[in-house]
Order: C-alpha cells, then sequence, then structure tokens
C-alpha cells in the first residue's frame, strides 16, 4: 500500500531486541558502562529513524493545510 | 484493501511493543511512536485529497479564499495537538498531554477571531438602527 516501508517498523523492533540481547550479555560480562553506551547508541539511531519520519508528516502537514 | 492492511499494521506493530516492553521500554515507545507517525502519514495523503476537492468547491462557489485557508488552518492544528497529545499520553505524561491539548485549542481560537469579528459586525449590520 505504501510507498514507505513498513520494513522500518520491524527494523525497530529488532534493533530494540539485539540491543536488549547485547545489553544483557555485557552486563553478564561485568561490562556495565559499556552496556550502558551500546543502549544509548542504538536508541540515538531509533529515535534518529523516528525524527526523519516526524519532520516529513510536518512537511506534509504544511503543504496540504496551508501553512506557509 | 487499504483498511486490512493498517489493521495488520497496527496488530503487529502492538505485538512487537508487547515482546520489546518487557526488555526496553524506551524502544516499545518509539516504536509506538514510530507506527503512529507512519499510519497518520499514510492518512494525509488522502486527506489532501478530500481538500482539494474543497478547494475546488469553494474556488467555484465564490466563497473568500481566507475563509477556507483559516479553516484548513484549524483543522490542521487539530491534528497535530490531536497527534502530539496522545504519543506523549503513550508515554505516561498525562499532564503534559493536556497542555499540548490546551495550547491546540488557544491556536485554534486565536484563528477564529477574524472570523468571529466578521460574524460579529454582520449580526450588528442587521439589527434595526435605532434600537
Amino acid at each position: 500500500m505504501m510507498n514507505m516501508d513498513v520494513s522500518a517498523i520491524f527494523q525497530i523492533a529488532g534493533i530494540g531486541i539485539v540491543i536488549a540481547m547485547i545489553h544483557s550479555v555485557l552486563k553478564q560480562m561485568g561490562k556495565e558502562d559499556m552496556a550502558h553506551w551500546v543502549t544509548v547508541i542504538g536508541f540515538v539511531v531509533v529515535l534518529f529513524m523516528v525524527v526523519r519520519l516526524l519532520n516529513e508528516l510536518f512537511q506534509e502537514i504544511k503543504t496540504i493545510f496551508l501553512f506557509q | 484493501m487499504e483498511m486490512i492492511q493498517i489493521v495488520g499494521l497496527g496488530l503487529m506493530a502492538t505485538v512487537l511493543i508487547l515482546v520489546i516492553r518487557e526488555q526496553k521500554p524506551m524502544f516499545a515507545f518509539l516504536l509506538a511512536a514510530f507506527t503512529g507517525l507512519f499510519i497518520f502519514l499514510y492518512l494525509i495523503g488522502k486527506i489532501g485529497i478530500v481538500i482539494t476537492v474543497l478547494e475546488d468547491l469553494a474556488n467555484r462557489s465564490g466563497i473568500p479564499s481566507i475563509y477556507l485557508k483559516t479553516v484548513l488552518k484549524i483543522i490542521g492544528i487539530a491534528y497535530i495537538a490531536e497527534f502530539g497529545a496522545q504519543i506523549v499520553r503513550d508515554a505516561g505524561q498525562e499532564s503534559i498531554a493536556s497542555k499540548i491539548e490546551f495550547a491546540g485549542k488557544i491556536f485554534i481560537l486565536v484563528m477564529a477571531v477574524p472570523i468571529i469579528s466578521v460574524i460579529v459586525e454582520t449580526v450588528i449590520g442587521l439589527l434595526p438602527d435605532g434600537s
């Protein structure tokens, strides 16, 4: 249906699960601070995806609802 | 059929969110926001078609375009405010969500002030003189 990818949703979910796995593995190895950094980086990557889509949506709204 | 696709997307995203929420609630929130954005971005194209028709009708019937522009802006503000408030409410910040809705109402009121003043002037013009 959509010209955008639905797969981005799977990507985000996959990133979340993989990050959670890496986090728990690093925690088991006793590298707490490393685990936290991994979480933060994964979070930033996903945040970028969300913000890009948000920007797209706002541009679309601006053009359709005649905001100049 | 597009409706089935939307519902399927929503169900799939809900299951994924439920899976991730146990591990990382933050990712679950972002995933919910992303899904909402996705559906909204899809619908905005449909809304655009309807609005084009409305504009065409208004042009043909000779309504001053400033009125239609104001109404469209009000609808846009309502959609944005509702969307933002719902995302914030999903994250559990009820008070910020209600402030966003309040800001939306205020902006809509500000947009509507010129139309309201036109209505009041029209009504005053209709009243008989010497009252």
